[in-house]
């Protein structure tokens, strides 16, 4: 793919639509909004339960690292910078550079994974909460596991993607396909983001 | 240089040579068309039939309900059976009727009247249909089942459909059945949402949209920002039920009224998901008949907007009875009145219309006459349960019944009557009868009143709804008796309305394009419409652009012909290719949901850790889908082309497309 080739594409114009913007990423914005919905209300069903802990119920401050916390945060916010590189690689039609920032996005992705499994089983086994014994157990697991299956669903479309750039048929046409993912996966992380604030913060304060 | 910068919808022009899994289906009639069908006019019949298959169920259920109640004392069904028929008639109708029809016209019609070639993402509409049908599937399964069918309502109110009050695996099957109908929901209103901002034929600007286009997308809209809500509530029962978890467990601090409100947050937009189509059918049928355009077109759109935002801010008025406190009671009444307005605006905008109009009095007229009238009653009843302290005398009564079946027979179902009636011609190329037509519309107008009407009486006088029988000395006895014969004559109003369709498509005289002399450009087809829609993709003027083409034919035949050539330089007419992949999925999904809903657990001391019978399905149907999705997307999303003779027939030597259609 020649350099000049490259300049005649434009990213943020699709010509064959009547809005200009690319059907792919008009869909993901709309799912987004639809998850927005989606973790708003299991958000909530957190919020309300935390108002209303039975006897008996360990504080939420006990049961939580947050030092582990911050860390697997910090990394899952790198791993949208190294999606936003990885867009940009694509979009110039570099593949070595893109194959390189979809792997670390993978990485500190698995990273953030390992750190939850980690803090599950030690929530469970080392501080005796589980999701069947207590209200913030059930609460707590089904949120953070709910996100947790969302990164993992975004590893595994990305570990796709870094598959599929090798097969030859991923160019800079098909940028789009990379900038959707991108989309996916920023805001799973803004959705941590207000998991870490409203779920972990919110304890501390 | 320039062949890159075109997109992959205008370049990619030859069928590659049969690859060893990713072959594309190429067969245009039998089983396996239907099957690998991605063409939005085949989906919408996909919807429709399978609407009005489960119509018929519905329809079963609610002459056994009456049947019971005909007479005090009555032992005809036993209360368990009793709950269970209105559990699933509530669930069919509302899940597996109103919304797959309204689904069928989404399809058939909506990229019609935008000038589109087919919706944005086709295999994803042909998911959508299939695994709305499994959602079907799995909500019926218990038929069949020693469990029996779910039996707590469509609404499900925990905790009633927790472990302890419903051990059977009947309310599991009702949860996965209602997810899969939800994931399958928001796939399609996706799909449309996109399809209606990003398809627009040339020209076709926002407000010269239809008004049916207009209430589909604010549908849309409202499924995708409503049906999360009832996803989280789902997976907060499945999570009990599955894994003994404490949302709705009150002894370990779940409070079960979390259900209503997350219910009733989607539960109250997704009246408005039922009946803002039928506003939209109303509003294509009564200028056409009127011989008007539209009187305040914006105006209507407009209130249909703001009837969906409204709509997300009056769910409590579902849970007046449960003491929430006067500043929530006091805020929600308000709301719920407030929404009263913009469809007090439709109503007068749809008289408007009407208004020193020449009226002609076909059979989509009368239904949609017959629904402007009965939809106005069932507002005026609704806004009466805006007040708090009458809804707490109404709440739970046979008020309340007839009141949404006013809105939903009379309402929705009245449109979409008027819509197959309408758009009959365009879809099969014939003429339903004017006689049997209005014969089955008075009928069904007739029946529906005697039925419902006497239930705002019952209610007021105290009749509790979902009770299977009363005693005598109640003084309900009248009323009920009236209702049975009228729910009679309605079933045969509605058997007579589908015999003249079947008739029809059978034998109906063939009509000729354009038959109603109607406004908008699905009409400019020639019926049935060809699998590519449009020769010519049209260039939109006016906002009853058929209507205007009709009077500036010249300057249409002029463009037209410039655009042709224009096309078929650029290769031709795209189409996408067939896909058996979506249909793997969604059979993947099957067979994972009956793991999640239907086999029993292990038994521990049979199988090693958890693993066993039910994890195995589950994994396996998981397993399947996954890799039905990875060969969706490695599969691409080409299509080929095809060139048309001038007569709209496809030219033999264009590419590797079959001739004929």
């Amino acid at each position: 793919m020649s350099s000049t080739a490259a300049a005649t594409l434009n990213h943020h114009h699709d010509p064959t639509t009547s809005t200009g913007i690319a059907n792919k990423k008009l869909l993901m914005w709309a799912f987004l909004a639809s998850d927005c919905m989606f973790f708003g209300c299991l958000i909530s069903t957190h919020l309300i339960y935390r108002l209303h802990p039975p006897p008996g119920t360990p504080p939420a401050r006990e049961v939580f690292s947050i030092e582990l916390t911050s860390f697997s945060t910090f990394i899952l916010l790198m791993s949208s910078l190294m999606m936003a590189l990885a867009v940009n690689a694509i979009q110039k039609g570099n593949l070595k550079s893109l194959r390189w920032s979809l792997l670390t996005t993978i990485f500190f992705g698995c990273i953030f994974l390992g750190c939850q499994v980690y803090e599950f089983r030690n929530f469970v086994f080392e501080k005796h909460l589980t999701i069947t014994n207590s209200i913030l157990g059930t609460t707590f697991f089904t949120l953070t596991g709910t996100h947790g299956l969302h990164v993992l669903i975004g590893v595994i479309w990305l570990s796709g993607m870094l598959l599929y750039s090798f097969t030859g048929r991923l160019t800079e046409k098909d940028s789009i396909d990379v900038e959707s993912m991108g989309l996916y996966w920023h805001f799973v992380d803004i959705v941590w983001i207000v998991i870490f604030t409203a779920v972990y913060l919110l304890e501390y304060i | 240089m320039e062949a890159l910068a075109k997109t992959d919808f205008l370049a990619k022009d030859d069928l590659p040579e049969k690859p060893f899994v990713l072959w594309r289906p190429t067969a245009k009639t039998g089983l396996m068309s239907w099957l690998t069908t991605v063409d939005h006019k085949r989906i919408g019949f996909l919807y429709g039939i399978s609407g009005l298959f489960f119509f018929i169920f519905g329809g079963i259920e609610a002459l056994l309900i009456r049947i019971q109640l005909a007479v005090p004392n009555n032992t005809f069904l036993t209360s368990a059976q009793y709950s269970e028929m209105f559990t699933m008639h509530g669930t069919t109708m509302i899940f597996l009727v109103v919304m797959p029809i309204g689904a069928a016209f989404f399809n058939f019609i909506m990229p019609l009247q935008i000038g589109a070639r087919d919706v944005a993402f086709p295999r994803l509409n042909a998911f959508s249909f299939w695994t709305f049908l499994v959602g079907a599937i799995i909500v019926n399964l218990g038929w069949f089942m020693k469990g029996g069918a779910p039996d707590a309502g469509w609404f499900g109110y925990a905790p009633l459909t927790t472990r302890t009050f419903s051990p059977t695996h009947a309310i599991d099957m009702w949860v996965m059945g209602l997810q899969l109908l939800g994931v399958a929901s928001i796939a399609a209103a996706l799909n449309f949402i996109v399809t209606i901002i990003n398809l627009r034929a040339p020209g076709m600007t926002m407000m010269r949209l239809p008004v049916f286009t207009w209430m589909t997308l604010f549908t849309s809209f409202l499924i995708i920002l409503s049906f999360p809500a009832i996803t989280i509530a789902l997976i907060e029962i499945m999570m009990d039920r599955l894994f003994g978890t404490n949302f709705f467990e009150v002894s370990n601090g779940g409070l079960p009224i979390l259900w209503q409100h997350l219910f009733w947050i989607f539960g109250h937009p997704e009246v408005y998901i039922l009946i803002l189509p039928a506003m939209g059918i109303i509003s294509e049928i009564l200028p056409t008949f009127a011989r008007k355009p539209l009187f305040g077109y914006p105006v209507v759109v407009f209130s249909g907007a703001s009837i969906g935002f409204l709509g997300f801010g009056v769910w409590s008025h579902h849970m007046f009875t449960t003491g929430m406190g006067t500043t929530a009671t006091a805020a929600f009444a308000l709301m719920t009145m407030a929404i009263a307005v913009p469809t007090g605006v439709k109503i007068f905008n749809w008289i408007g219309t009407l208004w020193g109009g020449h009226l002609s009095m076909r059979t989509p007229m009368m239904f949609a006459l017959g629904f402007l009238w009965m939809f106005m009653i069932g507002g005026l009843s609704g806004v009466m349960h805006a007040a708090a302290p009458a809804d707490a005398q109404q709440h739970g009564s046979y008020f309340i019944v007839a009141h949404f079946h006013y809105v939903l027979i009379g309402g929705s179902l009245f449109a979409l009557f008027a819509g197959i009636h309408y758009w009959f011609p365009l879809m099969f190329g014939r003429r339903v009868s004017e006689f049997w037509g209005k014969l089955a519309f008075w009928l069904v107008f007739v029946g529906f009143n005697v039925t419902f009407f006497p239930m705002h009486f019952l209610g007021l006088e105290g009749m509790p709804r979902r009770t299977f029988t009363y005693d005598a000395n109640m003084g309900w006895n009248t009323g009920n008796f009236w209702s049975t014969v009228g729910a009679f004559i309605l079933a045969i109003g509605v058997a007579v309305y589908f015999l003249t369709m079947i008739y029809t498509y059978f034998r109906g005289a063939r009509t000729t394009r354009d038959p109603w002399d109607a406004r908008t450009l699905e009409w400019s087809l020639p019926n049935p419409p060809p699998e590519y829609n449009f020769r010519v993709l049209p260039t939109v003027h006016a906002r009853d652009d058929w209507w205007y083409e009709k009077r500036h034919t010249q300057e249409i035949a002029r463009e037209a012909a410039e655009h042709a050539r224009a096309e078929d330089a650029h290769g031709g007419i795209h189409m996408p290719f067939q896909s058996i992949y979506p249909f793997c999925a969604s059979v993947g999904i099957l067979i994972g949901a009956i793991g999640v809903a239907v086999v029993d657990p292990a038994n521990p001391a049979q199988y090693p850790g958890f693993w066993g019978p039910k994890i195995a399905v589950t994994i396996l149907g998981g397993a399947i889908m996954f890799v039905s999705v990875v060969l969706w997307s490695l599969e691409g999303n080409e299509g080929y082309h095809i060139h048309l003779n001038e007569d709209g027939s496809i030219k033999d030597d264009a590419g590797h497309a079959p001739a004929g259609h």
